[in-house]
């Protein structure tokens, strides 16, 4: 998608009326069980992939983080993880650092860095899940078992468990995924990139089920490619270019100022790079 | 008879014990080195194990451990120099097995001169030339490898499917990754004696590679692939008995055959299997 082309439609459009504010009356009440993200600076070889970034999330929301190619957008949750060393910054979830309590953190990889011709099935994914909770050297528990099935049965994939997982399509192989991320019963849920070559079948299915999350108090934060109409869907916009463009609601973060600064900046870099 | 008439003999008795376990540990290890696509490493420890093999039969230390200790300096050796430099791994690799290769057998040359030791030996396994005390140390890598695999099972699993994803849980994945180095190093260690450094490489990677023609789960190919492993070695020593053939080539064959069969005829992605079934619609 051209970046640009956003610009080009009103900005209200893509501003939902029936936004609802619900995020901020949670965020009163349990202010302490949010991700705070204070200061996160990383770089990539000798490129600053991200500056200074630092942004608030209350539990109970549904985070959309946007950008231009290059943003930073997985280097962003790579770094809040601690996959990969950051200059600067702190990262807290309930006011202890998050890498300090990753068993309660799911995260899903962009579907192109994993290789498909694993020699897995559809089962054998949704059990990792539960490699962290069952600990070394245990079986999987009945009641671990039950989880995965569970979690396998909520994004529709229970007749597949036993095929390979080379064998789905990209949407089927992105709920495995999902099931395995809902298997881990975390608090913090990271996605990069899920929407990317996913039917809409499982489009539907994965922002039911990062609503159910949401609404359950979980905090769900999702990387997107474009930005497309689900923008709606999000509670809470986090804009990147490097540098945090804007952190807020969409009437907050989609405005002509920011829109500009995020994808048009890019485009006269290029620019400047001919000149 | 034709089977069994051999093994009145102590040394065949000894030859099928080893061929055993390196046909086991060997698929088992190979199938983490083929799923991560490190079978190039494989290849690069198992070269470098020469030079600590015979620095140790110069100390008059046990030659596996010598040979461990210098596979293992080589991983790191490979590591060190990508993460510290721009040279990729695939160079890194390549630099630093030739070097230990060139050093190993210069030292063995110089070595041999003087000792009853011959450097054929290593390079291209003597699986009929095992004695009693190489039997045990070949057990006991074995346990150890084995041991680690079943405990560690469903978390390197995790690991090697999804690197990103299992360190994002907690789960320590530098030390996932540097043993499965150790496993490998003392997989090539045990099987210096049967196949030899240069030819080890097969017996890791091809049986691992033919299961996984024929199984869809990691636990299936390591399983079928151990015994691929088992059968190839125990034939190519029967060969290597009966024909006079050496060991570790013969081994390789058999193990090399029964890829191809599995290339062929494999029940779902067989190449006359795919033919024949794109012929059917027209019939």
């Amino acid at each position: 998608m051209n970046p640009l082309a956003f610009l080009h439609q009103p900005i209200d459009s893509s501003v939902s009326p029936s936004f609802r504010s619900s995020g901020e009356s949670i965020a009163l009440h349990r202010v302490n069980g949010s991700i705070v993200v204070n200061h996160l600076t990383v770089n990539y070889r000798s490129v600053q992939a991200l500056k200074n970034v630092s942004f608030t999330v209350q539990p109970g929301t549904l985070v959309g983080i946007f950008g231009p190619n290059g943003a930073g957008k997985s280097t962003l949750v790579k770094a809040m993880l601690g996959l990969i060393p950051s200059v600067t910054g702190s990262v807290l979830y309930q006011n202890r650092p998050l890498v300090e309590q990753l068993e309660r953190t799911a995260y899903v990889p962009q579907r192109s860095h994993i290789d498909w011709s694993f020699p897995a099935t559809v089962w054998d994914v949704v059990l990792m899940g539960r490699v962290r909770k069952s600990g070394y050297f245990h079986r999987f528990s009945a009641s671990s078992r039950r989880i995965a099935a569970n979690a396998l049965e909520r994004v529709g994939m229970m007749e597949y468990r036993d095929r390979r997982i080379g064998e789905l399509s990209g949407g089927q192989q992105q709920r495995v995924f999902l099931a395995r991320s809902l298997a881990q019963e975390a608090d913090v849920f990271i996605f990069d990139e899920p929407f990317v070559g996913v039917d809409q079948k499982t489009e539907d299915v994965l922002f039911r089920i990062f609503r159910e999350l949401a609404q359950a108090g979980k905090i769900v934060m999702v990387v997107n490619h474009d930005l497309g109409e689900s923008i709606t869907h999000f509670d809470h916009l986090i804009l990147l270019n490097r540098d945090l463009i804007a952190s807020g609601n969409r009437t907050q973060v989609l405005t002509l100022e920011n829109m500009t600064r995020a994808y048009g900046g890019h485009v006269r870099f290029f620019g400047n790079q001919v000149a | 008879m034709f089977l069994l008439e051999p093994l009145q003999y102590g040394f065949m008795q000894r030859s099928l014990l080893v061929a055993v376990i390196v046909g086991i540990i060997c698929a088992v290890v190979g199938s983490y080195l083929m799923v991560r696509r490190m079978a190039l490493l494989g290849d690069a420890i198992s070269h470098s194990l020469l030079p600590g093999l015979a620095i140790a039969f110069i100390l008059g230390v046990n030659i596996y451990v010598g040979a461990f200790v210098a596979g293992v300096l080589s991983a790191v050796l490979i590591g060190w120099i990508h993460t510290r430099s721009p040279i990729k791994e695939d160079a890194a690799m390549g630099i630093v097995f030739s070097a230990f290769f060139a050093l190993g057998i210069t030292l063995i040359t110089i070595v041999q001169k003087t000792n009853k030791i011959d450097l054929n030996h290593f390079l291209f396994g003597n699986i009929l030339g095992v004695t009693v005390s190489e039997v045990r140390d070949t057990a006991i890598i074995a346990a150890i490898v084995l041991l680690a695999v079943v405990l560690l099972y469903k978390e390197l699993l995790f690991y090697c499917f999804d690197p990103m994803g299992s360190q994002a849980t907690g789960l320590p994945v530098h030390w996932f990754n540097a043993g499965l180095m150790i496993l490998v190093a003392l997989t090539v260690v045990a099987s210096m004696k049967a196949v030899g450094v240069i030819l080890v490489l097969s017996l890791l990677i091809t049986p691992a590679s033919a299961a996984y023609l024929l199984v869809p789960r990691l636990h299936q190919v390591m399983l079928v692939g151990s015994g691929i492993g088992v059968f190839s070695s125990i034939s190519g020593m029967y060969l290597s008995y009966y024909y006079n053939l050496p060991s570790g080539p013969a081994i390789v064959m058999v193990v090399s055959g029964i890829f191809f069969l599995a290339l062929l005829f494999s029940p779902t992605c067989g190449l006359l299997t795919q033919f024949k079934q794109a012929l059917k619609p027209d019939a």
